[in-house]
């Protein structure tokens, strides 16, 4: 109702109703519209047309269904949105909310650029994109029921947004409480549903206009895209889908995309970060999430080549070969003088260290550098902080601190380190990398002693089971897309990581239920290059979302999944078991192995079984290691010809 | 199985390695059983190989610590692994695990492994 001091109005929908009607004629014509209904007279003029017969109608009746004979439908434009970005995939669960784009996608849009991929739950979906996106650096899209399919996805959504990964998300959302229909659809809409991922998104938005969505759409797609990346949404209005598109007057313009550069770090900070680095006596190079690229892995190798510095890969990313003779472990920062951490997720923890012995429930700090180790840092996510969610971590005071992207600095690190470093540092620098080669190659020895142990154990051991996978791969141009068991980092110490794309990171957020989706996503882009891709499978995160097995035999994704079924949530196994013995108690397992509420046997799933039934290959259980050669070879002769497999393997703890 | 075929053999390398009768009435059999039981495994595997996640890659098969180290250790540790005292994990259960840690086989060589001689190598 107006007031005799307000203006009359009309909401969206109305007006878009109003102006959609009278387009047909090919123009608005306000005598027309307003012999209808007569706005109360007041002393401003309308800033909008009174509705017309039909939006009156629709104000007091049932909503009607969208028609498809009023002209093009809005979602059609959104379609010819989407494809000037280069999207190739959707995977997506469907949903009434967005029944309008789909419909256009797969009919107006020809399913292609992007193609739907059917998905059984939201959450793999994202868990798809976010594995895609590290397998090929290119962001695709989901969409999502508006309230309960986007909070399927949350927690993907979470991962994504930790580990710095564009997802581009869209959820179907009716807004207007008097017309849409009422019941589920009603209980599936929100006023905000950007709400629900609000915290852990870069940026959200909820269109109101066609072209809203046009500049909205590229606005996302560039935001994500631009370093520190990360999860966007939009909202997706049924009305903005379904009714004829209109263009107020304006013609209707798809903006064009141009990437933005990366930020850098500052000049002045680098050139200090170099003096530091070029002066110390025991610099080290920590990496988390440097490499985007092959030449990242480049760039690295070549500011520790030329600093003789040893490098420590935390390995959210493939950064830095395991192969160079600089790689070695964290240990090494214990000696450093100097520091520079780049892309770190948890600085803090990279320099001191926490143990959780649970007395009183306070664990123990302690430093793990020297007194006075300067510290510097580059990182684009000091571009980023939001407040609610922790995953920025405990604050660390750093000397030198660059918000910047760490792949777009190094260019101009390198040089500028070039510049610092003074003749005679050279010599010094010199034995220096002779000692860390020396104790590189010791390294790999003890870790291949330690992979002998229990080597013919059963159940069978990590390291025989990530050294058997990778006999029968190691000549294929491979891809290892996730290990979501805890198998000792095996894989990442004794397979040669020499490319980007030889290990993808894990979830950034540690939500479990990541592994199999990745997996799934990362397995689509590789199949694309052409790479052979591998994942080391847990049971506890494939139980989060198996349905992803079904839609990669649905859409022909090649995976081998190798399991580490160790039959237990083996972090809380042990986590029970701590709080039991400070507790002096007994732990109670019932009839497991591990305490009550943390094993996941009697009765043992049948892994192979679940994989079959979805339309995978698959064999197991096997606990014989001897079992394992013959079996993986087989099932890489499948993943080969174009089909998911995946191995059941009985396998110690960790 | 294996370990309860050793029994006298470690019994013997326990007195010699203690210097004492503590482990005379250790047992591996008991003491895998109780290996388990008592949680053991979860940072350790059943085979004692050790994790780099969660035992800090420490070895506990064929250990190298005495017996009274080990069970001073186990008891008295207050840092990445919780204690196990006295009312949890009596005496003879320790005796009996670190009984069943001495009789695990000694590990393969390397050199008898040809897939470590694949690894890091392309």
């Amino acid at each position: 109702m107006s007031t005799k001091n307000s203006s009359p109005r009309l909401n969206r929908r109305k007006f878009i109703a109003v102006a959609a009607v009278a387009g047909a004629s090919g123009a608005v014509n306000p005598a027309k519209a307003a012999a209808v209904t007569v706005p109360e007279t007041g002393t401003r003029l309308p800033s909008a047309l009174p509705p017309n017969a039909r939006v009156a109608a629709a104000e007091t009746g049932a909503a009607p269904l969208p028609s498809g004979g009023n002209g093009r439908p809005g979602s059609d434009f959104m379609v010819d949105v989407i494809k000037t970005l280069d999207i190739k995939y959707l995977p997506a669960n469907p949903a009434s909310s967005y029944r309008g784009l789909h419909e256009s996608l797969i009919d107006y849009g020809k399913n292609t650029m992007p193609e739907f991929l059917t998905c059984t739950h939201e959450e793999f979906a994202v868990g798809m994109c976010h594995g895609y996106f590290k397998a090929t650096g290119k962001p695709i899209m989901t969409l999502v029921h508006g309230v309960v399919g986007l909070q399927h996805a949350a927690m993907a959504v979470y991962n994504a947004w930790c580990d710095r990964v564009p997802v581009l998300i869209m959820g179907g959302n009716d807004l207007d409480a008097a017309h849409r229909p009422p019941g589920v659809p009603t209980f599936h809409s929100a006023q905000d549903i950007n709400a629900i991922v609000r915290d852990y998104t870069k940026w959200d938005d909820t269109p109101v206009s066609a072209q809203h969505f046009a500049q909205s759409f590229v606005r996302m797609y560039k935001i994500a895209t631009t370093p520190p990346y990360g999860p966007v949404a939009l909202s997706l209005d049924a009305v903005l889908q379904n009714e004829p598109v209109r263009d107020f007057g304006e013609p209707l313009y798809i903006p064009k995309f141009f990437a933005s550069a990366p930020p850098q770090g500052d000049g002045g900070a680098v050139k200090e970060a170099a003096r530091l680095l070029a002066g110390a006596e025991r610099p080290v190079i920590v990496v988390d999430r440097v490499a985007r690229t092959q030449e990242g892995v480049r760039l690295l190798v070549e500011l520790a080549e030329l600093l003789q510095a040893p490098v420590v890969d935390q390995g959210n990313r493939m950064n830095f070969p395991n192969i160079h003779p600089l790689g070695r472990p964290p240990s090494v920062i214990g000696q450093a003088d100097v520091v520079i951490g780049m892309e770190l997720s948890d600085y803090w923890g990279t320099v001191n260290g926490f143990i959780d012995n649970g007395n009183e429930g306070f664990g123990q700090n302690v430093s793990k550098i020297k007194p006075g180790t300067k510290l510097i840092s580059i990182s684009s996510v000091d571009l980023l902080t939001k407040s609610n969610y922790q995953d920025f971590q405990r604050f660390q005071s750093i000397d030198v601190a660059m918000p910047g992207d760490a792949e777009a600095t190094l260019p101009a690190l390198i040089e500028a380190v070039k510049s610092a470093i003074t003749s005679d540092r050279k010599d010094a620098m010199t034995k220096r990398g002779d000692a860390i080669r020396e104790a590189h190659a010791k390294g790999l020895d003890a870790a291949k002693q330690a992979a002998a142990i229990a080597w013919d154990a059963s159940p069978i051991s990590t390291a025989r089971l990530c050294m058997e996978a990778y006999a029968q791969i190691k000549d294929l141009d491979w891809s290892l897309v996730s290990a979501s068991g805890n198998t000792s980092n095996w894989a990442e110490r004794l397979w040669p990581m020499d490319k980007h794309y030889r290990w993808l990171g894990a979830s950034g957020g540690y939500g479990v239920g990541y592994g199999a989706p990745a997996s799934v996503g990362a397995a689509l882009g590789n199949r694309d290059q052409g790479r052979f891709s591998v994942s080391i499978q847990s049971d506890g995160d494939l139980m989060y979302a198996p349905g992803v097995l079904w839609t990669a035999a649905r859409h022909k994704i090649p995976l081998l999944a190798v399991m580490h079924n160790n039959r237990g949530y083996h972090q809380e196994v042990m986590h029970v078991q701590r709080l039991a013995n400070f507790r002096d108690r007994a732990v109670n397992t019932g009839n497991d192995l591990g305490p009550i509420g943390t094993s996941i046997m009697n009765p043992d799933i049948e892994y192979h079984k679940l994989a079959e039934s979805m339309g995978w290959w698959a064999k197991g259980p096997i606990s014989d290691p001897a079992a394992l050669a013959p079996a993986i070879k087989e099932a890489v002769a499948v993943v080969r010809s174009g089909q998911p497999a995946l191995l059941n393997v009985v396998t110690q703890p960790r | 199985m294996g370990c309860v075929r050793v029994f006298v053999p470690v019994f013997v390398v326990l007195a010699a390695l203690t210097g004492a009768g503590a482990a005379f009435a250790a047992d591996a059999a008991k003491g895998k059983a109780a290996f388990i039981q008592h949680g053991c495994w979860q940072c350790h595997d059943y085979a004692g190989e050790g994790s780099i996640a969660t035992s800090n890659g420490k070895v506990l098969a064929r250990t190298q610590l005495a017996l009274d180290a080990f069970k001073t250790f186990v008891r008295t540790t207050n840092g990445a692994m919780p204690p196990y005292r006295a009312a949890v994990l009596s005496d003879a259960d320790l005796d009996d695990i670190y009984a069943y840690l001495q009789s695990l086989p000694q590990p393969k060589a390397v050199s008898d492994i040809p897939l470590l001689n694949d690894a890091r190598s392309k």
